[in-house]
């Protein structure tokens, strides 16, 4: 029965090569690329992401129906909405200004880019300026609109996992043929070629 | 190394296409799920990262801070399945760019913007985006990718954040 809960090093490890490995051959090492995104030139971030997200989760539903999966046994993040609608922001906003997220910054360096490495920089110190201006303000902000009722769609809204799959399905082809409409009509996506090139 | 600008370079291979980085991200996405019950994550490697290196060389200022006081309690997170997580990042990435001929030192958005403000735009992204992810309790990785094939409302909160604001601020900024 699964999950395993094996939280050791090889299994941190194998996750993290496995992850690394797709980031770099999505393109995601590439502060051009991920950038594209939201200049809306290339749409590779989010009909990546999209996908991900809808096989994983076909996934994780079909290993509970056959009862691989114990119910209640994936970590959820906690619905607290309003700081992940200012952390989303924050994310996005940095995302914008340094061409990078904190795992893509990670692919970036070790595809050879000392920028990324400048990022990481970053992430590190934004992540010690949160630590000491946490107080009173931050907490209250993380405790703000939380959903009582729990922290998935099914919980908190009562919209049962079949729907909520449906959904995503139809919102994943929905970034597939939208995306590739502004891809057609921009300059095209970017290639591994320039990529490597670097930005211009 | 080649300067031309149209001449393609044959050891230089494609990425993934989309679709199927897609798939492949899944399903290594399921499978972290199914060995250690959670996602994928990045931004909280830093965390341990900074409360680890910080219990050495400043443990009183630890202990004491209310965020990375009590994940120091048990000792110190380094070591932990997230960092062991981001070795493997690198390692994977690394593998992946030296394998397809896309490794490539150089500090890239230093000719379209220069190297100064690329240096400025690099590491106000990364504050910026280690701040948030500490205000949202994740990023894209274990918020906006896991926390959503978790279908956690708050994945999909920060999803559209994420984009609204990212359309907006690179409008404004020319980062890379």
């Amino acid at each position: 029965m699964f999950p395993l809960n094996d939280n050791g090093m090889v299994s941190g490890l194998l996750c993290g090569i496995l992850f690394g490995y797709v980031l770099e051959n999505a393109g995601f090492g590439s502060p051009v690329k991920l950038s594209a995104q939201f200049k809306l030139t290339d749409w590779a971030v989010f009909k990546v992401m999209f996908t991900a997200i809808v096989v994983a989760a076909i996934g994780l539903w079909l290993m509970r129906l056959g009862g691989m999966l114990k119910p209640d046994s994936i970590a959820v993040p906690q619905a607290a909405l309003a700081s992940a609608a200012v952390g989303g922001a924050l994310v996005g906003a940095g995302f914008a200004v340094g061409g990078y997220c904190p795992g893509t910054s990670v692919a970036g360096l070790f595809s050879g880019r000392l920028d990324a490495l400048v990022f990481v920089v970053g992430v590190v110190l934004g992540t010690i300026g949160f630590a000491v201006f946490y107080g009173a303000a931050l907490k209250s902000l993380k405790a703000a609109w939380l959903i009582a009722e729990g922290d998935t769609f099914t919980d908190a809204y009562a919209i049962p996992e079949p729907v909520m799959l449906g959904i995503l399905g139809l919102a994943l082809i929905a970034v597939f043929n939208f995306g590739s409409w502004f891809e057609r009509r921009g300059s095209g996506t970017i290639t591994a070629q320039q990529a490597v090139e670097g930005a211009r | 190394m080649n300067t031309s600008d149209k001449q393609t370079n044959p050891q230089i291979r494609p990425f993934w296409p989309p679709v199927v980085a897609g798939f492949a991200l899944g399903l290594v996405l399921l499978l972290t799920f199914v060995l250690s019950g959670h996602g994928l994550g990045a931004s909280g490697a830093a965390t341990d990262l900074v409360a680890g290196v910080g219990l050495q060389v400043a443990p009183e200022a630890i202990k004491a801070n209310s965020y990375l006081g009590p994940m120091v309690a048990d000792g110190s997170p380094m070591g932990s399945w997230l960092s062991w997580e981001i070795v493997g990042v690198a390692i994977g990435a690394l593998a992946g760019a030296f394998m397809a001929g896309r490794f490539r030192v150089q500090l890239d958005g230093a000719r379209s913007v220069g190297t100064p403000k690329r240096l400025i735009t690099t590491l106000a992204g990364g504050f910026l985006s280690g701040f948030g992810a500490r205000i949202a309790g994740g990023c894209t990785s274990s918020m906006g990718l896991a926390g959503a094939a978790a279908l956690g409302v708050s994945a999909f909160v920060f999803l559209a954040l994420f984009f609204a604001t990212g359309l907006i601020v690179s409008r404004l900024v020319k980062g890379v």
